[in-house]
């Protein structure tokens, strides 16, 4: 085992035990689906939607050299300087240099998980700069020093008590726990901010390659300002955002709002195709966007699980995933979490580094269900499963299932097996749960059922 | 109309069916496979059980040991070889060779036969409600129960209504949805063993909202999902039952 | 080779085999070309009178805690402004030319801070109310749509704590197909730099999913339509 999946047991026993947090959560998330059941039926046609959202990211993937190029031109036509990274290290570098250039020390940020990703905020912080997160979330978790816990809801598992002790200690003002109070708060801090930081750093939901502009989903308007405040804008973005028109976006911008949060449409949809033009009174002079592979081509050269790329970052699959539900989104141990997490972070990061995300799990489909676009996320976690084990198996079980083969293929050893356990299950009573008990692992927390007297066969066959 | 013991007005002809009893049901839960013998005959079928039929190999497929799955499978494949009608006494298992064998073989000289064989197999409820066109089974059992959707046959074998309509046509009793039916019990086969302590407290989330119904029996049309849950309840001291789908339909 | 260069050869290299398709064909039989173009028969239903979708906007409105106000005639929209500003206890404005701004704004009796040259945004920060025209009003969503053309720059739509549209009848449109239809319409290949659809005043649920206003954004939006 990896210490990596000893560490994910190691936290994920923590966080399991952990009631008070799986009450939390639970009622996040419970509130969540009522909101989504209502937004999905407000559709005429819900599922005809999701087939023509799929075959649009298919599109979208399948044509991305055609369209990443059509969204680059048009872009850079207008104004906007646009940057490749083939790795995280470059992508810091490049940022790195832009602001370096500007000779800025002030950086405003608006969420932006391909950030996270290549874990920009410590670079800056590293270079003598300040980056401050505006999204209330991001902020929240920025002074916490953690991770966002979830990729829409950074900061889903505090509650507000924390909240108001956090600010209290940090920004040595809170005046209560109540959510408005604290809101302000960072309003406050933030608006300073914007008005004063001379470099403004976003993400973006989705590239459009028709007209050549990007497209960013919020509630709060931080986006907004982060894009029209600051003399310097960077955008950036996995090259997998694309969309081919931007018509598209009737689409998908109120399916994203309502598989995301159970909104009908999110506060602010707003898109952003240049740098101030000349007629223009505000708005970035200039406009950087930076276009992320790190690693997104490889998991493009497998055709089978392609359509992970097809990913919007919606959430709905970590909204309805029993295992994030119960383990929470830091137990993961990387950026992306929840069921496309556990897809992607193996091709993104190492198959077999990462390959426990992808055993960790019941298969039981909810995910794919919930999925927007219909990437086939359960069966997936299955090919992982499958493609770790052809480069490199454990001996130990597939020697166990070499053994269980060998008495299911043989009836005889079977019904001996039966009539052995039976004779031993008395004997394991004695034993069960604790230390010397080859079966720990299920009767720790469980009882075993005893071993039926007859069986069926033994019924079925006394029966003839 | 029909009467205590006798034979159920039989539509359509009678048929052999292939009963596969999973193993785990086998070896732990004979009277859910007696209780689907028992209704099957009622119906006027003729039921076989071959001896060859012990897995359907998904504990090693479920664990990416497809190389390890394929003996088995295949030796259940070249059983059901001719079966008229098979009918998997699991939601799991029934996934299992509907679903995941053609992928299994995919692109294998047995592509086609585990085509065939899948297209010929049903889970349990399945075969009563759309196969047979059968959902009054002449039941009674007088009791409040909650049923708990395996996901298996939930989500690959779309069986969220055949249930239902089966426990609808029973007397007496009463079904009150659980909160979390639709909700991963948490046994997820090996998952259960490799990472216990998230399979536990999925558990726990469950048999909580089984509990709240106030029901005395759960229900399911998976017997893996319920001895789990099993597992769970008689730890905590609970008073809720476990019963198979087919046990409940069996009451007369 | 640049990055650039390198990044599309590993995608093209990448797609020498496509994906397989995600529909079955006869589910693809049943979708237009391009596909998200049936997108009107699958969103909400939004009726087909000019006074369904004036109720389906003035219902997501309230939903949403913004208001909207349907008026017969310019002096009513005056009349509503001036209610605002007393209500409200405006001090400072702020606006953009326009034919709308330019008839309405005078009757709320204050000098205008004007956003449509380069300005200065701490001047603009004092402002109590940023008053824009838009190009759309969607009645599916409650939206409004304005561009950093039609509504004077980026910032005066977001930054003053009230946001106030200045809107026509024929700008209501029904749903999100026309809207993007009327943008392509309106502007050609010569789009402003920024394009927003606006939902509702700024809000959060952050904090334990209780919602609050005004989080950065405005906390208050009101539309005014003549």
């Amino acid at each position: 085992m990896t210490s990596r999946a000893r560490k994910f047991l190691k936290d994920a026993r923590r966080v399991t035990a952990d009631l008070r947090h799986r009450q939390i959560i639970h009622a996040a998330l419970h509130n969540y689906e009522a909101a989504r059941d209502r937004r999905k039926a407000a559709f005429a046609d819900w599922l005809t939607a999701r087939q023509a959202a799929a075959a649009t990211k298919w599109e979208a993937i399948n044509y991305l050299d055609e369209n990443l190029t059509a969204f680059a031109d048009k872009l850079a036509a207008r104004g906007a300087k646009v940057h490749w990274a083939s790795t995280d290290r470059q992508a810091r570098d490049i940022i790195l240099q832009i602001i370096q250039d500007k000779a800025a020390r002030c950086i405003v940020k608006s969420k932006a998980m391909t950030a996270e990703e290549i874990h920009l905020n410590e670079a800056l912080e590293r270079a003598g700069l300040e980056v401050v997160e505006s999204d209330l979330g991001e902020f929240i978790v920025q002074l916490r020093r953690e991770a966002p816990y979830h990729i829409v809801f950074p900061s889903m598992h505090l509650t507000r008590g924390e909240i108001k002790d956090l600010f209290q200690s940090k920004l040595g003002s809170a005046p209560s726990d109540n959510p408005e109070e604290l809101t302000m708060v960072a309003r406050r801090v933030l608006r300073e901010k914007f008005i004063n930081a001379e470099i403004g750093i976003t993400g973006a939901n989705f590239a459009i390659a028709e007209t050549g502009m990007i497209s960013i989903t919020e509630n709060e308007g931080n986006a907004r300002l982060t894009a029209a405040l600051p003399r310097t804008l960077i955008t950036l973005l996995g090259i997998e955002k694309i969309l081919p028109r931007l018509e598209d976006l009737a689409l998908f911008l109120p399916m994203l709002a309502t598989a995301g949060a159970g909104q009908p449409m999110s506060g602010y949809n707003t898109l952003y195709g240049g740098p101030r033009q000349p007629d223009e009174s505000d708005g970035p002079v200039e406009f950087h966007v930076v276009l992320l592979d790190n690693q997104r081509t490889r998991l493009l050269a497998d055709t089978e699980q392609r359509d992970a790329l097809h990913c919007i970052r919606c959430g709905a699959c970590l909204n309805v995933c029993p295992i994030f539900r119960h383990v929470g989104g830091h137990t993961y141990g990387t950026t992306y979490s929840g069921p496309i997490g556990s897809v992607i972070t193996p091709s993104l990061r190492g198959l077999q580094d990462w390959k426990h995300l992808s055993s960790a799990s019941s298969l039981c489909g909810a995910c794919t269900e919930a999925c927007p676009v219909k990437i086939d996320l359960h069966h997936h976690l299955l090919h992982n499963r499958r493609n770790a084990i052809a480069k490199r198996l454990s001996y130990l079980e597939q020697f166990a299932y070499d053994v269980f083969t060998a008495i299911v293929n043989h009836p005889v050893l079977w019904s001996l097996g039966k009539k052995a356990g039976r004779l031993l299950q008395p004997l394991h009573r004695s034993i069960q749960g604790g230390p010397l008990d080859p079966l720990r692992s299920w009767t720790r927390t469980r009882d075993l059922p005893p071993l039926a007297k007859p069986s069926f066969r033994e019924w079925w066959r006394k029966r003839k | 109309m029909t009467h205590r013991g006798a034979a159920l007005t039989m539509r359509g002809n009678r048929m052999t069916i292939t009963l596969f009893i999973p193993c785990f049901v086998d070896a732990f839960y004979p009277r859910a496979g007696i209780s689907m013998v028992q209704i099957l005959e009622r119906l006027g079928h003729k039921i076989v059980c071959p001896k060859a039929l012990v897995c359907c190999g998904q504990p090693a497929f479920n664990s990416g040991y497809w190389e390890e799955a394929r003996p088995v499978a295949l030796k259940t494949l070249e059983t059901l070889r001719n079966a008229e009608a098979v009918v998997v006494g699991s939601g799991s298992c029934g996934a299992m060779v509907k679903k995941f064998y053609p992928e299994l073989f995919s692109g294998t000289r047995h592509a086609e036969l585990a085509r065939q064989v899948a297209a010929r197999t049903w889970e349990f409820s399945d075969f009563l409600v759309n196969k047979l066109g059968v959902t009054d089974l002449d039941a009674r059992f007088p009791a409040k129960v909650t049923f708990h959707d395996g996901c298996h046959g939930l989500r690959e074998l779309n069986l969220k209504q055949p249930p239902r309509a089966l426990l609808a046509e029973v007397r007496d009793l009463e079904l009150i949805e659980m909160g979390e039916a639709e909700t991963c019990c948490g046994f997820g086969g090996t998952f259960a063993a490799k990472f216990p302590m998230i399979s536990a407290a999925m558990g726990e989330t469950k048999c909580a909202s089984a509990l709240e119904t106030g029901a005395a029996y759960l229900v399911s049309n998976d017997m893996s999902c319920l001895m789990h849950l099993q597992g769970l309840l008689s730890r905590q001291g609970a008073k809720i039952k476990i019963l198979h789908l087919a046990e409940v339909l069996a009451q007369q | 080779m640049t990055e650039r260069e390198k990044i599309l050869g590993r995608i093209r290299e990448a797609l020498k085999v496509k994906a397989p398709q995600p529909l079955t064909p006869d589910e693809a039989a049943e979708l237009p070309q391009p596909p998200a173009a049936g997108a009107r028969r699958w969103l909400p239903p939004v009726g087909d009178q000019f006074r369904d979708w004036v109720e389906l906007f003035s219902r997501n409105a309230a939903d949403l805690k913004a208001e909207f106000h349907l008026v017969s005639s310019s002096d009513e929209m005056r009349e509503e402004l001036v209610r605002l500003r007393d209500a409200e206890g405006w001090k400072r404005g702020a606006c953009h030319s326009g034919l709308l701004p330019d008839a309405i704004c005078p009757a709320l009796g204050m000098p205008m801070f004007k956003t449509d040259k380069f300005y200065d945004i701490h001047a603009l920060e004092g402002c109590d109310v940023g008053i824009t025209e838009c190009d759309a009003l969607i009645a599916q969503t409650g939206t409004v749509m304005l561009t950093s053309r039609s509504a004077g720059g980026r910032a005066l739509s977001i930054l003053p704590p009230h946001h106030v549209v200045l809107a026509r009848r024929d700008q209501l449109v029904p749903d999100l197909p026309s809207a993007f239809e009327l943008l392509k319409m309106e502007y050609k290949d010569n789009f402003p730099s920024m394009i927003s659809f606006i939902t509702g005043p700024s809000r959060t649920g952050d904090i334990e999913r209780i919602l609050v206003l005004g989080a950065h954004g405005p906390r208050k939006l009101t539309v005014l339509c003549v």
